[in-house]
Parts: C-alpha cells; sequence; structure tokens
C-alpha cells in the first residue's frame, strides 16, 4: 500500500494493512524507561517477586502497546524513513493534507504483554469524514483500527485512532 | 505475600481520585516520546512544532499520555487493578512550562457476566483550569483479597 487517495478509501476501508512483527522483542529497558518517564512506581514493573505473585511474571505496562512496534528511526538496508501508523501517512499523502494530529484514542486490552513476547500487528481503515473545517484548517478526519497478537496468537490489544488530517488555512493545495 | 489495595467494595459511583499535579519540562516532553519510541519531531524540536505545526512549542506525545493516564489510576488501584479499555480525547497540548494537573471520579461500577468486577471513571488532565486531555476508563478490580484479575483469560475476560 502507498498513498490512498480519494478513490482509494471505498476499497481500503476494512481491510487488514500493514501485517508485520514488531522489529524487536518487548524488552524491560523500555518498560522501566516508560515507567520512569511518568513515574510510574507499580511495583509490578519494578519488583519482580510481586511480578510474580500478581501477573505470573513480568509485564510491560498495558498501555505501552503501541511501543512494540513502533520502528526504529533508522536501520541498516532501509532506504525511507520507519513512520508509525503507516496508514495515518498513506493518508495525508493521498489526500494532499500536509499537517495532522490525533483527536481520539481508544484502547482496549487483552492478553498481558511480557518481556520477551514479538507482536504482530496490523492496522485497518475504518473510516474517513467529509471534508470538515476546525480552528486547526480544513481537511478530513479518520479512524484506524490497529490490532496486536502475541507470538502464540492471543490477541494483546485493539487500538483505535481517530486523526485529523488538514491544510492550515494559507497553505495552498500541493504546497 | 501481596495484598491488594483497593477492592471493589470499597469504591462507589461519586469517589474522587487523589489530585497529582506535575510541572511539566521540555525533558519530560522529549523523555516521553523517545520512551514511547515516537520520534516525530514535534515532540523534540521546538522550531518544528512552532514553524511547521502552528504549536506554541514541543508538546507531550499520545501514547506518552497514555502512560501518565496509566499511572495516575494505578497509583490508585494498586498493582491487582487490570485495565480494561482506555478512551482519550485530546483537546489541547501540554508544553513545557505547563503544570498538569490529573483529576477523577468514579461514574459506574459494576461486575460482568463473568463475575469480573470494575469501575469506570472519567479522568482528566488541565492547564489552569482548562481540560487538556479527558480518559474513559474501565479497570478491573479484585471482589475479595484472594480474588486476582490478572488471572482472567480467554473467556473469563471481556474487557
Amino acid at each position: 500500500m502507498s498513498a490512498i487517495g480519494l478513490d482509494d478509501i471505498e476499497g481500503t476501508i476494512g481491510v487488514p494493512l500493514y501485517e508485520e512483527v514488531g522489529e524487536f522483542p518487548v524488552e524491560q529497558g523500555y518498560i522501566w524507561t516508560t515507567c520512569s518517564s511518568v513515574e510510574n512506581g507499580n511495583p509490578l514493573f519494578w519488583d519482580p517477586d510481586v511480578a510474580e505473585e500478581v501477573t505470573n511474571g513480568p509485564i510491560a505496562p498495558p498501555t505501552m502497546v503501541s511501543v512494540w512496534f513502533r520502528p526504529h528511526h533508522w536501520a541498516p538496508n532501509r532506504t525511507t524513513t520507519g513512520l508509525p501508523l503507516q496508514v495515518h501517512f498513506d493518508l495525508k499523502e493521498g489526500l494532499d493534507l500536509p499537517e495532522a494530529v490525533m483527536s481520539d484514542n481508544t484502547i482496549v486490552f487483552h492478553e498481558p504483554v511480557r518481556p520477551g513476547d514479538r507482536l504482530v500487528t496490523h492496522q485497518i481503515l475504518r473510516s474517513v469524514s467529509d471534508e470538515k473545517t476546525t480552528k486547526l484548517g480544513t481537511g478530513r478526519f479518520w479512524v484506524i483500527d490497529v490490532e496486536y497478537h502475541n507470538q502464540r496468537g492471543d490477541l494483546v490489544a485493539v487500538e483505535s485512532y481517530t486523526g485529523f488530517g488538514y491544510r492550515r488555512g494559507s497553505q495552498e493545495v500541493g504546497a | 505475600m501481596t495484598a491488594p489495595t483497593l477492592l471493589h467494595s470499597q469504591v462507589a459511583v461519586g469517589d474522587e481520585l487523589p489530585e497529582l499535579a506535575y510541572p511539566v519540562s521540555a525533558t519530560t516532553i522529549v523523555l516521553g516520546a523517545l520512551a514511547a519510541r515516537d520520534w516525530r519531531p514535534m515532540h523534540h524540536d521546538k522550531d518544528f512544532a512552532v514553524n511547521r505545526n502552528g504549536t506554541q512549542d514541543i508538546f507531550i506525545n499520545t501514547p506518552n499520555l497514555a502512560a501518565w493516564f496509566e499511572r495516575y489510576l494505578t497509583d490508585w488501584t494498586g498493582p491487582f487493578g487490570r485495565l480494561q479499555r482506555v478512551t482519550f480525547r485530546m483537546l489541547g497540548s501540554i508544553f513545557p512550562g505547563d503544570t498538569m494537573v490529573f483529576r477523577g471520579a468514579v461514574t459506574e461500577v459494576g461486575v460482568d457476566a463473568t463475575g469480573c468486577a470494575w469501575a469506570a471513571l472519567d479522568i482528566s488532565v488541565s492547564v489552569d483550569g482548562d481540560t487538556k486531555t479527558t480518559c474513559a476508563a474501565r479497570v478491573a478490580l479484585p471482589i475479595t483479597a484472594d480474588d486476582n484479575p490478572w488471572d482472567r483469560r480467554g473467556d473469563r475476560w471481556t474487557p
């Protein structure tokens, strides 16, 4: 898949795209870095005895689920920069909307994610709105689901994003 | 032996969570973005944020805000609280120099068909009284001291 233009939307909605295995296994270092960034002292993530007792071993904070599939900023032999939520960027490109923000984000949590897991994801475009004008500019809202499974095939989470791709007032089409 | 710090029977609609106030710096935002592996420049490059995005400065990214909400919720529930679902609505951005304030209240409690007890909450983060993001969350809680929501799998976990 690449740019998703107006003519592509109908045939794209509901189709799993960009199925991929995470570039690296879930790892403890990122768990600690994330907990540190928000000063999360939950002993599940810091005390192995508590983790063993409560969650049958260490787990990752559930809200980290999207972290495990964001590509490295650079990798050898890669010719393009990796982007998270590629469908979002495909829509920006195809609809020629240079700016975008995320407005809504829902995550439903299933099986816990554990260090060593290798997650598999795919993205599904659910909807694209008619053109709207907000205080940011004129553009379209879209909803993208990201489904995550672990290497055993267990569903671990479903994440839904609402994005708004837009053109600021002074920007011309194609600029 | 770890004991649950919050049982479902101790929670009622209208209960308010303790307020959490946190002064946000550029470090808060950059650390959070990199922890979330979000390399987009509006979360670390002020020039890009101002001149390309039209925002006043770099701002906290959504995945890191999710981590903040999770921390706020599990500060209240303790380790036996198991998140079922969260829905965020972003209304405004949080910038360096802001003091963000988290508040939350219980909106509903219940027990599902599998016997899993839960509480629903409305949480918000605000700056100077302006709500920046809201979070509707549902979290599973132990019914008794020997109940553990994390033991639930398959058909016994319906988030």
